[in-house]
């Protein structure tokens, strides 16, 4: 049975630049599904804060959660076997209870969200112009005139070229890249506390993922938005992110500051993470550092830490009991290991030796997620 | 059409594959769609080539052009001596065996409907392999990509993971001991830490097994670490071509640049890289692409000659070549691979 | 059900991140459900009765003379007697016969041959597909009931025309869709990649197409037959299939209707008969469709 974790908060957010405390708060999270092989644990007890101006980057694998965090906090979920529990307040104000239809007031007008896929979050039927001015009627009673002048305001602070001409376009008259833009300018419409972006550049190629990104960050500054960006890519988040959350298999594994998480992480398997990244830097030819196994079945968590099975430095502690989050040296780090890397730089303590290919033997039921 | 030219094909007797003037167009109601205009490359036995580009690129469309699917418009494949281009039925069929490929959706690369099994053993049984000797190959195989074929033959696809997936296909290719793979990117669909696992197993077997690889990718870090010489692609044409050390380090073409610029490095201490909304621009559509140089709508050092005048392959190093009219000599700023911070 | 295949990075479309697939989650939709199985006992009942026919302790369905006529349902007659005395039991049992012979042959031969068609034109393309396509649109454009007329008037009608027509009328959609099947199997990569690997073209198609498409073109010839056997019905309505004294529901349907007045029962066996026996089809047809489709779904 799973030692659930909890949130013991030891460390006080650091004061924002408006002096107000932070727009948005996760408070133990969880989100589980009911299926027919059980209750799938998606998101296990989860905490953060987003602070205007700042950026929180959530890093995590496939399977780690981080989506199915972001639609949480959103209530984007389906209704039918979900359990959530936990809070999540927006400016002090609790949301996570709230029926739909006071939801669908928040959304958009403050919270925005981007999502990875821009042909889901547009309609393709409808004219891109039409589809920013939607938002901005509903939430703001805005007149269309009035409306059409600020989505053209938007589509030219993305950088959309040609803007007259693109707000009586189709989204499939638009390549990748643009409809992106243009999920963003709609997200930012009516000017949102937070914005939420769920890997929004992973589907573009790497020169305009680039731009997005750095465009993302432009917006996000100038209006003094929080923004917390989730993505797989610890390159993405490394220059762009204020704090850095790292997730596995449902949970918090280690938080920081971004200089300070990869200065000093202690996670065995943030470095792990870092490690098994190509990077354009550094040596060639190196063997793949690779973590070895497969991220854990989330109907039945192992008791214990949940990393442990394919951690190299595991002993008996970690596989029965659950590490909590603890501080680590600097405020605002913390991870949950009972064995960190320790103090200086993760390289020179803990020499991760390759893990060999596993074979897949009869213990192999389940398909990686 | 003059294209960039072949100056950058070795003459070396070792060379397994020579793609030459190679050009693919299919034709989209009334217009042409210019895939691949003119691509040329070698590689040599034992070698691992590098073909990186952005989506759209043409250099999916390259690598399938290589092994005929779909016929290239012209050009020529040369593959030990033989022009595949030339080829036709029966004959075309018995060259296959000795080049093989795997694909990026591991899933879909799969029977659903088979055994796994079956489905590596089916390149044997096409070919005319039968009982015992075919079964020994097959779990020799199963072995050589970390499948206990005992436990997991019977299963089908869906009972597996990306990556398990992605060690079948790598088995079915080489069942038939092919000289040449061709990987049209077999991690992008992977996971992070599968990725390694599933590089580290193609090293393994390119050694194991005397390979030699084309590699397709548009992910440049993992480009690097693989190949002995990289081929960058932009919109059907060849930019540059070089080894990687060389190509990385000091990328004479302003694409090479732009595309090494922007790849995120997880690495705080990074310096931000330098902006030009020129090259936030989208690309320009291969049914109507650019005259010169493709790259031009974009390039920040772009003039009139470039829209003029196509730009030809000249060497701007050892064994590294680009094609471009004013090729930039500078170092990049920062050099990416003296970074300050270390952490590999 | 299983989470959906989640995989992160990569360009272009392969970027997928899903979040668990609640869809089937419900155990309920997972498993068949009970109306299926009600129909299947149906189906089941009606075949094992109609192959059965001649052991069971049935009258016979042709000799007139044995009762009187309109008799309402009894001990000595389940579901009464026709306007000739005939046992509408016996009747109803045999008719099922032709129905069912007619409905599952013209749908085999539908398959057989627009299968076989849609795998060409499919997979070969060009000329081929052109061809094909073409004259399965020639096919289609017909009133289908006007050429089942048309092909049974012109030869004799007996069960074997009866059967030819209808079976003709099936094999365009069946074309239709293995066709369309086929076309976008012929784009995934495992048969690509038995391309590359040089098996024979046809070795493909039987190896690597048919196993796929089979399903798909199951559940739709498991749709088709309700549709034959009401095609029959209309036929035999029009006294262009059996002929009388041979009893099929739909000449019985005929026969009932000159007497609907005074004998109603007559035209209402039959009607239900063919009612309960096309839902059922149906019903599992469509039931095993979604069934194939979530298990390919999932992968």
């Amino acid at each position: 049975m799973t030692i659930l974790r909890h949130f013991t908060p030891r460390v006080t957010p650091t004061p924002s630049v408006t002096g107000v405390g932070p727009v948005l708060e996760v408070r133990n999270l969880k989100t589980h599904f009911q299926t027919e092989r059980g209750m799938v644990h998606a998101v296990d007890g989860v905490s953060l804060t987003a602070e205007p101006g700042k950026v929180v980057g959530i890093v995590g694998e496939s399977g780690s959660g981080k989506t199915v965090l972001a639609r949480s906090i959103m209530g984007l979920l389906p209704r039918q076997g979900v359990f959530r529990s936990g809070e999540v307040l927006l400016a002090g104000r609790t949301i996570s209870g709230l029926p739909e239809s006071e939801l669908r007031a928040i959304r958009g007008l403050e919270i925005g969200m981007v999502f990875q896929d821009s042909m889901s979050s547009l309609n393709p039927v409808v004219k891109i112009g039409r589809q920013i001015t939607e938002g901005l009627e509903y939430h703001k009673g805005m007149h269309t005139a009035e409306a059409r002048r600020l989505s053209l305001a938007l589509l030219k602070s993305v950088e959309v070229p040609d803007p007259e001409r693109r707000l009586d376009e189709y989204p499939h008259q638009l390549s990748g890249g643009m409809r992106q833009r243009v999920a963003i300018a709609m997200a930012l419409a009516c000017e949102p506390k937070v914005l939420l972006a769920d890997e929004p550049t992973t589907a573009l190629d790497v020169t305009v993922q680039a731009h997005v990104l750095d465009l993302l960050k432009d917006l996000q500054e100038d209006r003094a938005m929080a923004m917390i960006l989730v993505t797989h890519d610890l390159g993405v988040v490394a220059t762009r992110a204020d704090e850095i959350v790292v997730m596995y298999a449902g949970q918090v594994v280690e938080r920081a500051p971004t200089r300070v998480l990869f200065r000093e992480m202690q996670m065995p398997y943030t470095q792990a993470l870092l490690r098994s990244v190509p990077r354009i830097d550094g040596p060639r030819h190196a063997t793949f550092v690779t973590i070895g196994g497969r991220p854990p079945d989330l109907t039945n968590p192992p008791p214990g830490c949940r990393f442990a099975p394919r951690c190299s430095r595991a002993q008996d502690r970690c596989r029965s009991e659950d590490p909590p989050l603890t501080a680590g040296r600097t405020i605002g780090h913390e991870f949950a290991c009972w064995f960190p890397l320790g103090v200086g730089s993760p390289s020179r303590e803990a020499p991760l030796t390759p893990t060999p290919t596993p074979t897949v033997g009869p213990s192999a039921e389940r398909r990686e997620f | 059409m003059p294209g960039p030219g072949t100056a950058h094909l070795r003459r070396d007797k070792e060379v397994l594959l020579r793609v030459e003037n190679l050009v693919v167009e299919f034709s989209v109601g009334h217009q042409t769609l210019h895939a691949v205009s003119d691509v040329s490359f070698d590689v040599c036995r034992g070698e691992t080539l590098g073909l990186v580009g952005e989506s759209g690129c043409g250099k999916s469309t390259t690598g399938r052009a290589i092994v005929q699917m779909p016929r290239p418009t012209r050009g020529s494949v040369q593959f030990e001596g033989t022009d595949l281009c030339a080829l036709r039925g029966e004959p075309l069929r018995h060259v296959r065996p000795r080049i093989q490929m795997i694909f990026q959706d591991p899933i879909s690369s799969l029977n659903p409907r088979r055994k796994v099994a079956d489905i590596v053993a089916e390149p044997l049984v096409a070919w005319g392999e039968k009982g015992s000797a075919r079964e020994k190959k097959v779990r020799e195989i199963f072995d050589a990509v970390g499948l206990d074929f005992d436990a997991v033959g019977t299963w089908r696809p869906h009972q597996f993971s990306g990556g398990q997936c992605q060690r079948i296909s790598i088995a079915r290719a080489l069942v038939l001991d092919p000289h040449l793979l061709i990987c049209d990117e077999p991690v992008s669909a992977l996971d992070v830490s599968v990725q390694a696992q599933i590089l580290n197993l193609l090293h393994e077997m390119k050694e194991r097994y005397g390979l030699t690889l084309v590699f397709i990718s548009h992910d440049l870090a993992v480009v690097r670490n693989v190949s002995d010489r990289v081929v960058v692609i932009y919109l059907g044409k060849v930019c540059e071509v070089g080894p990687p050390e060389a190509l990385y380090d000091r990328p004479h073409h302003p694409y090479t640049r732009l595309l090494l610029s922007s790849v995120p490095v997880p690495d705080p201490e990074a310096p931000a890289r330098e902006r030009s909304t020129l090259a936030s621009r989208e690309f320009p559509s291969p049914l109507d692409p650019p005259s010169g140089c493709r790259f031009r709508t974009r390039c920040p050092g772009a003039q009139a000659r470039c829209a003029d005048e196509e730009p030809v392959m000249r060497e701007v190093g050892d064994g590294h070549f680009a094609a471009c009219h004013f090729p930039v000599y500078e170092p990049m700023t920062p050099a990416p691979s003296r970074t300050s911070v270390s952490l590999a | 059900m299983t989470f959906s295949s989640t995989l992160a990075g990569g360009d272009g479309g392969n970027a997928l991140l899903v979040l668990p697939d609640l869809a089937g989650t419900d155990a309920r939709s997972r498993r068949l459900s009970v109306m299926f199985w009600i129909s299947l006992g149906w189906i089941g009942l009606v075949v094992i009765v109609a192959i059965f026919a001649n052991v069971l302790p049935l009258d016979s369905p042709t000799a007139i003379g044995n009762a009187n006529p309109g008799l309402g349902p009894s001990w000595a007659h389940l579901l009464g007697t026709d306007e000739l005395g005939r046992d509408l039991l016996a009747r109803v049992v045999y008719g099922a016969r032709v129905s069912l012979i007619v409905g599952v042959a013209a749908t085999a031969l539908g398959v057989a041959i627009g299968g076989t068609l849609g795998l060409v034109a499919g997979y070969l393309g060009g000329i081929a597909d052109v061809v094909i396509m073409g004259a399965m649109n020639v096919l289609l454009a017909f009133p289908s009931l006007i050429l089942a007329l048309a092909i049974v008037t012109f030869t004799q009608p007996t069960l074997l025309h009866v059967t030819l027509a209808i079976g003709i009328l099936s094999i365009a959609p069946l074309c239709r869709v293995v066709r369309a099947s086929t076309i976008s199997l012929s784009r995934r990569e495992f048969v690509q990649a038995a391309q590359v690997v040089g098996v024979r073209r046809r070795r493909i198609i039987f190896r690597e197409i048919v196993p796929n498409v089979l399903p798909t073109a199951l559940a739709v010839a498991l749709v088709a037959i309700p549709g034959a056997i009401l095609a029959e019905g209309a036929l035999s309505f029009l006294g262009l299939s059996v002929r009388p004294p041979s009893p099929s529901w739909g000449n019985m349907l005929s026969e009932g209707r000159d007497v609907l007045a005074k004998y109603p029962l007559i035209a209402l066996w039959p009607s239900i008969a063919m009612l309960l026996t096309v839902l059922s089809l149906n019903f599992v047809g469509d039931e095993l469709r979604g069934h194939l489709d979530v298990k390919e779904g999932g992968l």
